[in-house]
Order: structure tokens, then C-alpha cells, then sequence
């Protein structure tokens, strides 16, 4: 059903939105380790059918990749090209190691009144020689980068028995320093990139982008007015309204988990602290009283506690407290500076930025054994987000004095640029399922 | 800014003129000054061919006390070390003469932007950014400019003066920055 229902959207999206040239280069920078060994044959495409704009097999590598779960085979690596269960030879397979094999196919679509594809694919257990699950779809030629999220979903599913969440998409800010004057803008596109649509354009700064639970709302601050504030505007509609306006700083949005109420730092009273403003009555609540800066509130699933960065120790560290208010409790201990919370849908680990050797960095702990681990290099790694599957993050990076966006997986280190852009890039956030 | 070059360059023009000597008649003026004869005092010739002539001393500043680049109050920029608002003492003397100017001319009115360099996270930079602006206001009025006349803003890393990754760009970017409002 929500499957259906993505397809028809996507389908949708694309018939309303031009087709706008992929413009991210991908490259791989690490490999992973203890992922499952996978075999992608590129989707045959059937005599006398146009070639697709791009490989299908590619976007779903992407994807899989991304999550550092599955190792695909290197394409070299590729002993044959079948398309269908009937073709494979399991016994070659099972001597290459690969525990799963994804083949498919592109036909032409005769019955439809435009040049569509049949699209079939097939994802196969090599050691039972079965097949686990497949699918064929009738499909117009923009919508298949759709349906390749679509399939990497099904597969992630089938695989893990969870959501992989390819046909998310992502909000990042990018800053244009070629005119006299920056431009700054919000963009939403797909999870991987590609489609970027400018949903907000500034002379001024914007931060700290926000998707609520649902997806139809984001939250960020803009200084348009010569000072930061916070807005809320809806995605569809490019409605938006301000929300926070006081003296001092209004900033640091934070949906909570039902989507009725942000977290917010305002320094009206003189100092950062956080409050929780209901988004319905306006009424807002502060729930820290401290003399030093507490902001980057993030709320817990159940929406009990919420973490935030804040430096009463003499240095920006990671904090929790409920979101009633009250006793506050310091989560990081390692480094001298740990900032930007975020936590995995599931609330079991905080990633956040980790300064060590001098190099800013992003790091997982996990909340129950209070493990800390790098998952980057640094020197300039910043606003790590998590994929709506758990497993991959997305954040920003500055190498060789170029900006991007980044994935790595919390898993293994599969790191991978999400393209390199000659903007600034920042401030990646994911959307939920 | 074009008058106050012009003001400040005249003396250097008339010297120029005189230095490049014997082509200047008494009548002549030095542009968009008054004329020579009133300037240049007394001359005098022997018959030797050789001629003397006076030369105007150093003309004071005539712009106001803020425009005044040889003034305290022509620097309105602090920088502050890597995640600390502490005001170094060799901007004590900048922010006494702002203070102490703000307490003499109660019409005038600064804001304090705050700043912060790209490092660290940008949310926390833009608490650090109002904690330096809350510092130079702080000094500001202990030197005697009242609290209404002083208004804070933070940027945090949001308004790099050099957009660069290098670490002089880091440097410049580590700003408090007073700004008079006309």
C-alpha cells in the first residue's frame, strides 16, 4: 500500500516538476566491512528499447552501498548477465561469496500511450537457489529514478525486515559567494541529490533546517530581518509563517516526535535556553536555567527528554533532560567539544560533532554501553542527520577548500560523497519515512 | 568618504605643487582650495634666481571624531580567540573611547554584531556570537555608554568576512564589530 502510494506520488511529483539534469558525481571513499556480499546485474534492457537515462542498477547500488549493510560485487567482478531466476547458474555465484543476487529487465510498454518501460526485477537467495522477492512495474522514462528507490526498498526490506526509506528526500542550505551579495537558499531533493528544488531564497542567512515527523512542514531560522528568527513553512505550498521573534537569538528548531511542538534556544531573557513552544496555543515553556549556553535541542522518540548541547562544564557537551524540565544529565565525556546532537529513530545512539587532534569530526555513542566511535576525518565535518533507516548519516564536510555533502554508514565506515558542489553546502538534514 | 579623502589629501596636493615648483604663479590655486598666496605665507626673491617661499604647516582634522582615522574610535572591530568571548587588553583602549564617546554624544547609537569563525557547530557559534557581542556591550557601558544606546546582534559563523578555510581567514572572522546607526 505505501508502496503504491510512493510510486503514485512520485509519478505525480514528476508530471507537476521539470526534469532537472543530475548534477552529483559519486564517488567512493571507503569501503565496508562485515556487510553482506550482494551481486547487482545491470537490469537487461530488451532489444529494440530505448536506453534509459541512467542505469537502474546504479541508483539502487547507491543506495544499498550507502547504508554500509551490503557490499556489492564490484562490476568487474560480474560472472554472467542474467535477467530472470530461469538464466542464473546459483553454483558460479555461491563460489563468488555473494549471499544475494539482484537481476531484472527493461522492456518496452506496447499498451501505454507514451514510451514507457516494463520494468522487472528479481532478488535472489544464492545458497537456496530461490527466489525471496520480485516485482514488475509499468513505468513512465522520469519515473524510473523513482523506481529504482523503490526497489532498493524492497530489497532493504526483505533483506532486514525494516524500511530502508530510499524514496526520502533531504533539506540542506546552499550559499551562492559569486554575487556581490551571497545568495543564500533552502533546497529540498531526493535522499541521494538528485532533484534539488529551491524552496527558499535569501540575501540573508538561513540555519538549521527542520523537517516535522510528518514531512510536510520545514522549520529553520532566517535572518532576513537583519536577526535570526524561526519560521515554519509548508513544503507544498511554500506557505510559511514565523513562529519566534523575540529580543536576542531564536534559533535551533526541534520538531517533537508528534509534531505539535518545537524545541527551541531564545536568549530573550538574556541567555541561550531552550524552551518548548506549542505550535497550537504559542504558549512556550522554558526548560533550562542556566547561566551558560544550552541550545541544539533534539527530542527523544517518545518525547519524554530532550538532548542538547550545552558548555556549564566549561566546554560544549552533550546533556539530557526530560522535556518537562528539570535535573539535567551530561551524556559525553570524551574530547574537550561535543556538539550538534542528532539521535537514530530508534534513540539508541547520538550522533553528534566531535573535535579531536584539532579535526572536527562526526561520532556515534551508543546510549547503552556509552561507546564513543569516530566515523570521520574531519577537519571540518559537521550537522551529521540519520537516514530514516538508522544506518547511514548524512553530513557536511569542507575538502580541499570545496564544500559537500557526505554519507558514511554507522556501520563499517562505507563513506561516500553525495557529489561536490562549487556552492557552499550545508546544514544536510533527512527527511523521516 | 569622497570629502574626507579630499580633506585629507589637500596639504599633500599643495605641497606637490610647491615641490614641483617654478610652474605654480601666485595666482594659481590649488584646486577646490583656497588661494595660494593665502596659504603658502611669505615668498621672496634675491634677483639670484633663486626663490624662497613658505609652506603651510599640518592641517588639523576637520571631519567629526568618528571619521577621524587617526582616532581610537576609527577601530570598531575586536577579534577574539578560537570559542572564547574574552576581550583581549590591546582592545581595551578601542572600546574605552567608544564608551566614553557613546556617554558624551547620547544621540548616537551602536549595534554589536557578534561573530564566530566556521569551526564547531553552527547553532552553539551563534550563542558564542552573542557572547561577544554581550562582551564588547559590557565594556561599553562600564566606560560609560548607557545601556539603551547599545543594541547586540550574533551571526555566528553565518557572516564570514572571508569565506576562506585558511587559518588567517579563521582569524578575521572571529569578530565583535561596533556599528554606529545613523
Amino acid at each position: 500500500m505505501k508502496l503504491m502510494r510512493t510510486l503514485v506520488l512520485g509519478l505525480l511529483m514528476l508530471l507537476v516538476s521539470t526534469q532537472v539534469p543530475a548534477q552529483l558525481t559519486i564517488q567512493i571513499t571507503g569501503g565496508a566491512e562485515g556487510a553482506l556480499p550482494i551481486a547487482l546485474v545491470p537490469f537487461r534492457v530488451e532489444n529494440g528499447v530505448p536506453a534509459p537515462p541512467e542505469e537502474m542498477i546504479t541508483i539502487i547500488r547507491d543506495d544499498l552501498y550507502r547504508t554500509g549493510l551490503l557490499q556489492p560485487l564490484p562490476r568487474k567482478d560480474l560472472i554472467a548477465h542474467p535477467a530472470t531466476l530461469e538464466e542464473v547458474n546459483f553454483q558460479n555465484w555461491r563460489v563468488l561469496g555473494v549471499d544475494n543476487l539482484v537481476v531484472g529487465a527493461l522492456a518496452s510498454d506496447p499498451d501505454s500511450g507514451y514510451h514507457g518501460y516494463q520494468v522487472s526485477f528479481e532478488l535472489l537467495d544464492v545458497y537456496k537457489a530461490n527466489r525471496l522477492t520480485g516485482k514488475r512495474y509499468r513505468v513512465r522514462p522520469d519515473a524510473l529514478r523513482t523506481l529504482g528507490h523503490t526497489i532498493s526498498d524492497i530489497i532493504f526490506q526483505s533483506l532486514f525486515g525494516r524500511p530502508g526509506g530510499f524514496n526520502t528526500q533531504i533539506a540542506y542550505v546552499e550559499i551562492e559567494r559569486n554575487a556581490d551579495q551571497p545568495v543564500h537558499k533552502l533546497i529540498v531533493a531526493d535522499a541521494d541529490g538528485h532533484n534539488p528544488q529551491v524552496i527558499l531564497t535569501s540575501k540573508a542567512p538561513i540555519m538549521s533546517p527542520a523537517w516535522s515527523p510528518d514531512r510536510q512542514r520545514i522549520g529553520y531560522v532566517s535572518f532576513e530581518n537583519g536577526r535570526s528568527e524561526v519560521y515554519v513553512q509548508e513544503v507544498a505550498s511554500g506557505k510559511r509563517r514565523t513562529v519566534a521573534s523575540f529580543n536576542g537569538i531564536n534559533s535551533a528548531p526541534a520538531w517533537s516526535p508528534q509534531g505539535n511542538r518545537l524545541a527551541l534556544t531564545l536568549s530573550k531573557d538574556g541567555n541561550p535556553e531552550i524552551y518548548i513552544l506549542d505550535l497550537a496555543s504559542e504558549s512556550l515553556r522554558q526548560i533550562t536555567h542556566n547561566s551558560s549556553i544550552d541550545t541544539e535541542p533534539v527530542w527523544t522518540p517518545n518525547g519524554q527528554q530532550i538532548i542538547f548541547t550545552s558548555d556549564r562544564g566549561g566546554s560544549p557537551q552533550i546533556y539530557r533532560l526530560p522535556s518537562a524540565g528539570g535535573k539535567a544529565e551530561r551524556l559525553t565525556f570524551e574530547g574537550s567539544y561535543n556538539a550538534r546532537p542528532t539521535l537514530s529513530p530508534d534513540g539508541r545512539l547520538l550522533a553528534l560533532v566531535h573535535r579531536e587532534d584539532g579535526k572536527f569530526k562526526i561520532a556515534v555513542l551508543d546510549l547503552q554501553t556509552r561507546l564513543t566511535r569516530v566515523l570521520t576525518d574531519g577537519p571540518l565535518d559537521e550537522s551529521p542527520s540519520f537516514a530514516p533507516n538508522g544506518a547511514t548519516l548524512l553530513y557536511s564536510s569542507v575538502l580541499g577548500g570545496k564544500s559537500e555533502l557526505a554519507t558514511v554508514s554507522i556501520y563499517g565506515r562505507a563513506h561516500e560523497r553525495l557529489g561536490v558542489f562549487n556552492n557552499a553546502v550545508q546544514e544536510p538534514t533527512w527527511s523521516p519515512l | 568618504m569622497c570629502r574626507l579623502k579630499f580633506q585629507m589629501a589637500a596639504p599633500f596636493l599643495v605641497l606637490l605643487l610647491i615641490l614641483s615648483g617654478c610652474a605654480t604663479t601666485d595666482n594659481e590655486q590649488a584646486i577646490g582650495g583656497p588661494p595660494m598666496s593665502e596659504r603658502g605665507g611669505a615668498s621672496a626673491t634675491d634677483g639670484s634666481g633663486i626663490a624662497t617661499r613658505g609652506a603651510q604647516g599640518a592641517q588639523p582634522f576637520k571631519g567629526t571624531e568618528l571619521q577621524d582615522p587617526a582616532s581610537p574610535l576609527a577601530k570598531r572591530v575586536i577579534y577574539f580567540d578560537f570559542d572564547s568571548n574574552v576581550v583581549k587588553s590591546e582592545y581595551m583602549p578601542i572600546l574605552k573611547a567608544h564608551g566614553e564617546y557613546l556617554s558624551t554624544h547620547p544621540e548616537n547609537q551602536v549595534t554589536i554584531e557578534g561573530h564566530t569563525d566556521e569551526r564547531g557547530s553552527r547553532e552553539y557559534n551563534l550563542a558564542l556570537g552573542e557572547r561577544r557581542a554581550k562582551a564588547v556591550q559590557r565594556i561599553l557601558e562600564l566606560n560609560g555608554a548607557a545601556k539603551e544606546q547599545i543594541s547586540t546582534v550574533s551571526y555566528g559563523e553565518e557572516k564570514p568576512l572571508d569565506p576562506g578555510h585558511t587559518e588567517a581567514a579563521l582569524t578575521k572572522n572571529r569578530r565583535a564589530l561596533i556599528v554606529y546607526r545613523q
